[in-house]
């Protein structure tokens, strides 16, 4: 583990966000107990782990949609509270959360401007719905997903275009540090093919550290740089992603799950 | 095929449209059937009665429509977000008669006003905070305000009726000139409509309704659009009381109530804004309290009786409500 992390820093940029001792209840569940998690700039960690594992109630705190009970955050070295969502993204922070946060009565484009609205000249603060509907089919043609009409209500979308305009959403906000919980979730092979080129793409730049949550053990060791395992609220495994295989995470999630049910 | 896969071209083009069916779209507008069962009602009267399209009658219908289309602007924006306030009716009674003793403490006419509207405000935020902070349903709190400021409108007026100040001329642009408080309604209902559709504020509020936790995760603080758009609709109230003390020149402390409030949210549901929250419109409201303006003056210059005259408009009302229901179904069913 020491050594993966000597490793990362090595071939990554500089450390852009470390969570330690991360403890979340809500009431009498603890969903995160004592989490620590780190990712630099240039590198992609992967999150895997059963259901109810605790994976996006790290990343929501990571968003500064939940406050933690304990524990602390460091963004690009220095620690921070993050006390809300917009505190967080002016940090840099952008997260497609597994929701998609979406509004289905709003057009494509009004969801992708969502509380970072674009805004005419002037006193009056009104919105420019024409730069951001222009900015917004520019996102989507750049992720290459097929949207006939940015007007449309989002809710008429199939479930991979919504997860499309989701992920470009968080992809054109010029995040610096990008969080997808299972971002491929409702993708066809040919869109998820797509979203994960232009993540590699955002990898390469060199500058944007890379979280995501995924299910796909095969897919999640070929993109990311590192993955980490997670069962009820503790990171239990963690690993390069050359170091490890599908075969070895999966014998791993079974003897804890086995070691769970028998002590 | 190739075309369509384009990545390039893939946002860029909008499909190319008829003509028929941008007229469709424009007649599938939550508005438009109302606008079009206006017209139908307008020439009808016009017909039965002949005296419907008279300047006095207009005068008359613009000041029975006024005071439910300026509650509607704030009740579409609760709606909107998914709440309501049945205490608005209670607030507009209660405005004038604190703008009356502000006047008698010696503070001139625009200063009462603004000192009303401070109270109504403060009503509003009270119910926000209850509302949002205490999880109370915006439907029991403010059937709580509703009975609360009652009490207080009836102890401060003693349960006697008030004169408005006089102001001279800003007696007239207030409410005493014939169609002034219709021209305010009509003022509000564009600020509104702009704040609804070309503000930060208006599409946060169609985001807290229509999916409360994506706003959230968006960053939106749900809590805030709500309580503000509470305090929106008491000063609207307020507003509105303050304009009736004017056009009639006193003020009944029982004036108002559940049934102008009732109005308000009728002409909003009307107009076609959902019960349900996330959708609405304030053109809507202003033509869907104009629809119940014309019923109601149209049926009584018909000469119809009192009773009959609530059958029909209750049926009246529930009948627009299926079709707007309907309507936005038909909406959701078209293909694009
Ligand atoms: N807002 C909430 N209120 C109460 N409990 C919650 C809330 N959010 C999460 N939990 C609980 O916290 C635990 C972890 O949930 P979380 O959503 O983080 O799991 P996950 O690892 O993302 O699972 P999945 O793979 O199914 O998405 C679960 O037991 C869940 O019930
Ligand atoms: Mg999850």
């Amino acid at each position: 583990m020491t050594d993966a992390r000597t490793h990362a820093h090595q071939m990554h940029g500089k450390e852009a966000l470390r969570a330690e001792g991360i403890v979340k209840r809500f009431g009498s569940v603890e969903a995160l107990s004592g989490v620590g998690m780190h990712v630099a700039a240039g590198e992609m960690l992967g999150i895997l782990g059963d259901n109810g594992a605790g994976k996006s109630t790290l990343l929501k705190i990571l968003t500064g949609y939940h406050q933690p009970d304990a524990g602390t955050i460091h963004v690009n070295g220095a620690q921070q509270v993050l006390g809300s969502v917009d505190q967080a993204r002016s940090r840099g922070i952008e997260c497609v959360y597994q929701d998609l946060a979406l509004v289905n009565g709003l057009s494509i484009y009004h969801n992708m401007f969502l509380n970072r609205e674009l805004l005419r000249p002037g006193p009056f603060r009104l919105l420019n719905h024409r730069a951001m509907r222009e900015r917004a089919m520019e996102a989507l043609a750049d992720i290459g997903v097929n949207i006939p009409n940015v007007n449309l209500e989002v809710g008429r979308l199939s479930g991979g275009q919504r997860q499309a305009i989701a992920v470009a959403r968080a992809v054109h906000s010029d995040a610096r540090i990008l969080l997808l919980d299972e971002p491929l979730a409702a993708m066809g092979a040919r869109e998820a093919g797509q979203i994960i080129a232009l993540i590699e793409r955002l990898k390469a730049r060199g500058d944007i550290a890379i979280v995501m949550i995924a299910h796909n053990y095969a897919q999640t060791l070929e993109v990311c740089d590192r993955v980490m395992l997670m069962q009820h609220g503790t990171v239990t495994y963690e690993s390069r992603a050359a170091e490890t295989s599908p075969a070895e995470l999966l014998e791993i999630v079974r003897r804890e799950y086995r070691e769970m049910r028998g002590g | 095929m190739q075309q369509r896969n384009d990545p390039a071209r893939a946002g860029r083009l909008p499909p190319r449209r008829s003509l028929a069916s941008r007229l469709m779209d424009l007649a599938l507008r939550p508005e438009a059937s109302v606008v079009v069962v206006a017209i139908v009602l307008v020439v009808y009267f016009e017909a039965t009665a002949n005296n419907f399209l008279t300047d006095a009658n207009l005068q008359t219908l613009s000041q029975f429509v006024a005071a439910p289309v300026i509650l509607a602007c704030g009740e579409i924006m609760l709606l909107i977000c998914r709440e309501i306030d049945l205490s608005v009716g209670q607030v507009f009674a209660l405005a004038p008669f604190i703008m009356e003793k502000a006047y008698n403490v010696g503070i001139p006419v625009p200063g009462a006003i603004v000192a009303a509207l401070f109270v109504c405000a403060l009503v509003g935020l009270v119910i926000g905070l209850i509302t949002v902070h205490l999880n109370v349903p915006s439907f029991i709190t403010t059937l709580g305000m509703f009975f609360l400021i009652t009490g207080i409108t009836l102890t401060i007026s003693r349960g006697f009726p008030a004169d408005t100040p006089n102001a001279g001329v800003l007696n007239n642009i207030l409410g005493g000139w014939g169609y002034a408080e219709f021209l305010w309604a009509l003022g509000l209902v564009a600020l509104m409509h702009i704040v609804l559709r070309h503000t930060r504020w208006g599409l946060h509020t169609i985001a807290t309704g229509g999916n409360a936790i994506a706003a959230a995760e968006a960053g939106i603080n749900i809590d805030r659009i709500k309580i503000g758009n509470f305090i929106i609709t008491s000063t609207l109230g307020g507003f509105c009381g303050i304009l009736e003390a004017f056009r009639i020149g006193s003020t009944d402390p029982l004036a108002g109530g559940s049934n102008i409030m009732f109005l308000g949210v009728a002409s909003g549901v009307i107009g076609g804004t959902a019960i349900a929250g996330g959708a609405g419109t304030i053109i809507g409201g202003l033509v869907g309290g104009i629809v119940l303006g014309i019923l109601q003056d149209g049926f009584t210059l018909q000469g119809i009786n009192a009773f009959m005259f609530d059958i029909i408009i209750g049926a009246a009302i529930l009948l627009a409500m299926i079709a707007n229901i309907q309507m936005a179904r038909w909406r959701g069913m078209r293909p694009q």
